[in-house]
């Protein structure tokens, strides 16, 4: 029996071998390519297209008399903080809190209502966003029937609109996490805590928040990561314009890599791009052990 | 237990069946052989589909036995031109013949994407009727030719005549100096409040368009230069440089062009033949030669008045010096890719998609100046717009990208200046400085020439 017990324990591992080695094709290895890759000169085009030599971190060093990176590295958090950390996260959970006292069709109603930007496909949403924003769209449609004259919103405050437009597509996410965790919370526990005298405030300070913090946790590092990510929404609406004034890493990135067919230069800001991700989920993950103290 | 493992083993092993099959590339036999052609096609852009369908078939009832796939991009012309790319870096997805840039046709040599044509090309009788520009287009610095112009376009002042008139400017205009140009502008405005006089693109969105129509056109009428081509060195610190930024500031500050923010809206050329020039909201603007197919019957926004209320005129040098004008040249090529299984059916491909039936058919539909003399001399390329000769008179003065492999990028710095300038964000010389920097991080001080 005692010998058995090893093998049959590696036994239980195979069902998900096709899925790690999944990942390992299709997400490691293009990870671990693009991270080669940002050593060398890749090139889409000329002399090192097929060629490339290793460069050793010239890339790198690149990148910091690049005037256009810090910028970028800056807008890149300042969109992260904005749109996920403050806003998908915090209006999720408030909306998922109201939602629990709220009637069953005024739930229904906002719930389907926030869902509706989640479940479009991001290019959709991106140009919905676009129609939205854009001079002769719906804001300042609806502007003009109040009397107020609007501005290009995307040409203006470009940031503001990418930000409010990543809320909107991403809020449903955080209110679904958040309504499930709330859905967990033992209402003994509360109404414990309410026959003590304790006020709603210091209730949801003191035993609603510590109680659901793993799926905070979660959900932070998930949206976090998703808006890290986002690409699609952004090159729709201002293509990082204008004058790079919304620039984030990715579309740096993307610029770099496809439009100057500079392959190297791009994988390396990519590169930073993951470690500014490992970044916040090494953060996170300590958010989470201190659950466990 | 044994249950899931053997699924497992099932699971695996379909898998890995799934991969050889699809690795395994399919030998292409005799008899059978494929054709794969890759070109560009947008919803206003459909004359090089129409080329390839017709080439395709007379091409196959020509060669039993080989079939033309046809895989048109769907892409304005910097995704298909990374598209492109892309597909060129593999063997297994590079195509065979393929719509190439002239200005990428050297750096794409230097890759080795394209195959050298020379062979080819002396056996072709209708090589001959070539003109040397053409000929030109595609010859990479080792001196062989490696692409085939399909056609090629000059660029002009494009302005319509009852919006100058009712400012009371004699039509046909042509302005001798940059100061003229303002001048007209001015009075336009001054007509009309609600007309732009005189767009000339600028930032990034417009890509290309930004320096081919508009800040080459003020660049190369100046007494300074992009690139030295006996150095093979990019210009700094040039006087011309500002100048030019300083032009374009002018015209958008004094708002003669459209609004910063409409320029820097990657369609906004969709609006210029669209709206503003059919509607007369626009008095000129700088534009290319293939105009007229926008406005031609079947083309994306009929006009039927076009030939009527609009005019064609040089654009001027900055104060008027020799040689009068300026003008600006590019076009696209047929090439062949280098690892091609079947150059020679490749290039019999390209020859029947060249030959002067399909040659005139595209040179009159999508606009182009011809490159062969037969369709030169044509009628119907001759009546093809009221314009053909004014545009094909610009040949005289015009000039070409030097295209190496740092174009793109020296393209984007000047990109990057123009919007620096409109959006009131830098001063000309600010820019013109801040481009200097650009440069030489980015080709190296080597690569450079301080004026």
């Amino acid at each position: 029996m005692s010998a058995r017990k090893p093998a049959r324990q590696h036994l239980r591992l195979l069902p998900v071998v096709p899925s790690v080695l999944l990942l390992l094709l299709f997400l490691a290895a293009p990870v671990l390519w693009s991270f080669h890759a940002s050593f060398t000169n890749a090139a889409l085009t000329g002399r090192n297209a097929r060629n490339p030599v290793w460069t050793g971190v010239d890339n790198y060093a690149r990148l910091l008399t690049d005037s256009a990176f810090p910028a970028s590295v800056v807008l890149t958090v300042v969109f992260v903080v904005a749109s996920a950390i403050v806003g998908q996260n915090l209006l999720g959970l408030l909306i998922a809190g109201l939602m629990t006292r709220a009637r069953k069709p005024v739930s229904a109603f906002v719930g389907t209502a926030v869902v509706a930007a989640w479940v479009l496909p991001e290019i959709v949403a991106a140009f919905a966003a676009y129609a939205y924003f854009s001079k002769d769209g719906t804001l300042n449609q609806l502007l003009a029937a109040v009397g107020w004259a609007g501005t290009d919103w995307l040409y203006t405050f470009p940031m503001v609109a990418v930000v409010l437009a990543n809320i909107w597509r991403g809020t449903a996410f955080s209110m679904l996490v958040y309504r499930a965790a709330l859905a967990d919370v033992p209402q003994d526990i509360s109404e414990a805590a309410l026959m003590d005298g304790a006020s709603g405030r210091q209730r949801l300070v003191f035993i609603t928040l510590p109680l659901i913090r793993s799926s905070i946790a979660t959900n932070l590092m998930l949206v976090t990561l998703q808006t890290l990510a986002v690409f699609t929404l952004i090159w729709v609406m201002t293509a990082g314009g204008p004058s790079n004034t919304s620039t984030t890493l990715p579309v740096l990135a993307y610029q770099e890599a496809f439009k100057f067919g500079d392959i190297g230069y791009g994988t390396a800001i990519a590169s930073v791009l993951i470690v500014l991700g490992l970044v916040f989920g090494i953060a996170y993950v300590r958010l989470l052990k201190g659950e466990h103290r | 237990m044994h249950r899931p493992a053997r699924l497992l083993v099932a699971l695996l092993s379909a898998t890995v069946l799934l991969a050889t099959s699809a690795c395994s590339p399919e030998q292409p036999l005799a008899e059978n052989r494929t054709l794969k052609i890759v070109y560009q096609k947008t919803d206003s852009f459909t004359a090089l589909d129409t080329l390839f369908k017709d080439a395709k078939k007379d091409f196959e009832s020509a060669n039993q036995g080989t079939t033309v796939v046809l895989q048109p991009i769907e892409a304005n012309d910097d995704d298909y031109g990374t598209k492109l790319a892309l597909a060129l870096r593999s063997e297994e997805t590079a195509p065979d013949v393929f719509y190439e840039d002239t200005f990428k046709v050297r750096s794409d040599v230097d890759a080795g994407y394209l195959l050298r044509l020379d062979s080819y090309l002396e056996k072709w009788d209708d090589w001959k009727t070539y003109n040397e520009a053409a000929k030109a287009a595609g010859t990479a610095d080792d001196g062989g030719i490696y692409a085939v112009p399909l056609g090629t376009d000059t660029r002009g002042i494009w302005y319509n005549k009852k919006v100058l008139q009712k400012a009371g400017i004699a039509v046909p205009w042509q302005p001798r100096t940059w100061d003229e140009i303002l001048e007209a502008a001015r009075r336009m405005k001054a007509a009309d409040p609600s007309v732009v006089p005189f767009n000339m693109y600028a930032g990034k969105a417009s890509g290309e368009g930004t320096v081919m129509q508009s800040f080459y056109e003020l660049l190369y009428g100046t007494d300074s230069e992009l690139y030295d081509q006996q150095e093979k060195k990019w210009v700094v610190g040039s006087q011309g440089f500002t100048d030019s930024l300083a032009f374009l500031k002018t015209l958008y500050d004094e708002k003669l062009a459209v609004t910063p923010a409409e320029a820097l809206d990657a369609n906004v050329w969709k609006k210029v033949f669209g709206e503003w020039l059919p509607q007369g909201k626009m008095g000129a603007v700088v534009e290319g030669s293939y105009a007229p197919s926008f406005w031609q019957k079947g083309g994306s926004y009929e006009w039927a008045g076009y030939s009527e209320d609009m005019g064609v005129a040089k654009f001027p040098t900055q104060r008027g010096q020799e040689p009068g004008g300026v003008s600006m040249s590019g076009g696209w090529t047929l090439a062949i890719g280098a690892d091609s299984k079947n150059p020679d059916q490749a290039f019999q491909f390209l020859a029947t998609a060249l030959n002067k039936k399909n040659s005139l058919a595209f040179t009159v539909a999508s606009s182009q100046i011809a490159v062969r003399s037969d369709v030169a001399a044509e009628p119907d390329y001759l009546a093809a717009n009221p314009f053909v000769k004014d545009v094909s008179d610009l040949v005289s003065v015009t000039h070409y990208r030097p295209a190496t492999a740092d174009y793109p990028r020296i393209s984007a710095a000047v990109q990057v200046a123009t919007e620096a300038v409109i959006t009131g964000k830098l001063s000309p010389q600010e820019a013109a400085e801040q481009y200097d920097k650009t440069i030489r991080d980015q080709v190296g001080d080597a690569k450079v020439l301080q004026k």
